[in-house]
């Protein structure tokens, strides 16, 4: 199944550090997101692949918006 | 005396400058990206000029869109507040080369005071007590493990071009050491651009204790009293006050002599603020900030002084408004910082539109907003919305003051730091004067 990782903040991407085809484990940062100063890490729910990484660096993004699917 | 300044920053300390100058009836300037056009400091201004877009590195940070606006409006002087480039030696040198008076002390001592390493061995060699550590950047893990076993653990690894407790790893023992000198370097060198790091003892329930000091440039300096910050989350000050509680007249006065000691060492000029770690009746010297303090507030209600209009007085090359007989420390203020964020989630940042906002008022409240109703509260820039200061004749009034006016204050449209700072208020720990600086990560002060 695949599944949505999801930011928990508003924010803008600040760096992406994973790509898809890359294993990740459970609470591995996908995508780093930057928000009033601080950096906060976008984690992946569960141990998975990454298929698609759907932001980019710079892009601003909505508490609940997806920022990348895991297969 | 100048007859203008360019406030080179945004939000409640843009605002505090500009009243100052106005009052002073010196020409004020704002300046504003575009994320703030219409915000509260640009209407508070004589002059606003748009520095460029919402990311800080090309507006607040920008020193080339700021001298240039500089420029464009005949600015006098410029008033860096703090944060943005406001310890950015080059900004301050870059002002003086274009013939600005620059609101602070000498680039020399942005300079050396900004080189963390370096200053606590300049505060060493004054003879201000240094917390035990390196000597200066280590070279290498076996360095570090040469330094901790002298020291002992726990003890902290930090960079050496740091502040704000950015890229501080602590380490618990031995074990830890080599992946967390790993993580340090890494993070020194993504933050600062230098992977150098520094070791020092880490403190077990220590307080943060700082003076507020006042110098002529001369070599004359005076000290505004103490603050007490030990409240902080990340490492950031959450709530301050003056006078710190139950701290000894012994200690208090070791304290204020050291710091004046220390801002004389380096003909200090402006104000400054030499911060300590404080465990028992033992000090440390921490770090100078060479700028105005976000928590100025608290020592202004104690005395009943203006420390930013002096800060123009003195850039304008008067002397200093003050001698040390005639600041007097009166009744006890506090401060709580309304940040945006979330307390319920870890303090996580909490932007948004402000569909609400009703400051609280009365005896013995100030509030220090950068906000209004309808704002958008961005990413780009700090969480700090407000702060909000009780002052009362003594440390129970102003605490009972400030206790009423965060029930009384409403915000609506994002979450605030306001139901923490509620329980910080009602809490015997706070009450009693007995906090300590991990006491927020300890989650002393949690629902």
């Amino acid at each position: 199944m695949p599944e949505e990782v999801k930011a928990h903040i508003t924010g803008v991407v600040f760096q992406i550090t994973s790509k898809p085809g890359d294993s990740v484990a459970a609470g591995d940062p996908v995508i780093v997101l930057e928000s009033m100063k601080m950096e906060i890490p976008v984690e992946a729910p569960r141990a998975g692949k990454v298929r698609e990484i759907k932001v980019a660096e710079g892009q601003t993004v909505q508490e609940g918006d997806t920022v990348a699917v895991l297969d | 005396m100048i007859d203008s300044v360019l406030v080179a920053n945004r939000g409640e300390i843009a605002r505090r400058v500009l009243r100052a100058a106005r009052a002073m009836g010196i020409r004020s300037i704002a300046v504003y990206s575009e994320a703030d056009a219409g915000w509260p400091h640009v209407r508070d201004a004589d002059e606003a000029v748009a520095i460029g877009p919402a990311p800080a590195r090309e507006s607040y940070l920008s020193i080339e869109h700021i001298l240039d606006a500089a420029r464009r409006t005949g600015a006098r002087a410029v008033h860096p507040g703090y944060g943005f480039l406001s310890e950015n030696w080059r900004f301050a040198k870059a002002c003086e080369e274009a013939g600005l008076v620059f609101v602070g002390p000498s680039w020399q001592v942005i300079q050396q005071m900004g080189d963390k390493v370096g200053a606590r061995a300049h505060m060493q060699r004054a003879g201000v007590p240094i917390v035990p550590g390196s000597d200066g950047p280590v070279a290498s893990l076996e360095e570090a493990a040469r330094v901790a076993s002298r020291i002992g653990y726990p003890l902290m690894l930090k960079a050496a071009a740091g502040g704000g407790g950015i890229g501080m790893v602590r380490v618990a023992d031995e074990s830890g050491l080599a992946q967390a000198y790993a993580t340090a370097e890494r993070r020194a060198r993504a933050a600062f651009g230098s992977s150098a790091l520094f070791i020092e003892r880490y403190l077990i329930e220590p307080r943060h204790i700082e003076v507020q000091v006042f110098g002529d440039g001369r070599g004359q300096v005076v000290h505004l009293h103490e603050r007490d910050c030990s409240i902080q989350r990340r490492h950031q000050k959450v709530v301050e006050e003056s006078p710190a509680p139950r701290l000894s007249a012994g200690l208090k006065q070791r304290l204020t002599a050291a710091a004046v000691t220390g801002a004389r060492a380096v003909q200090y000029t402006n104000a400054g603020t030499m911060e300590f770690i404080v465990q028992g009746e033992e000090f440390y010297f921490l770090e100078m900030n060479t700028r105005l303090q976000v928590e100025h507030p608290v020592t202004e209600e104690v005395t009943g002084l203006d420390i930013v209009q002096a800060q123009l007085l003195v850039a304008s090359g008067e002397p200093l408004p003050w001698r040390q007989e005639d600041i007097v420390q009166r009744g006890a203020a506090i401060e709580c910082r309304i940040y945006a964020e979330d307390p319920a989630k870890n303090f996580m940042p909490s932007p948004g539109t402000l569909t609400r906002w009703v400051p609280p008022s009365g005896p013995g409240i100030r509030v220090e907003s950068g906000v209004a109703e309808g704002c958008q509260v961005s990413v780009h820039y700090d969480p700090l919305l407000a702060k909000l200061v009780a002052a009362g004749a003594t440390r129970d009034e102003a605490i009972a003051r400030m206790a009423r006016a965060l029930e009384a204050f409403v915000v609506e449209g994002l979450r605030t730091a306001i139901p923490f700072h509620r329980r910080v208020l009602a809490s015997a720990a706070f009450r009693e004067g007995r906090t300590h600086t991990q006491m927020v990560e300890e989650g002393a002060f949690n629902a």
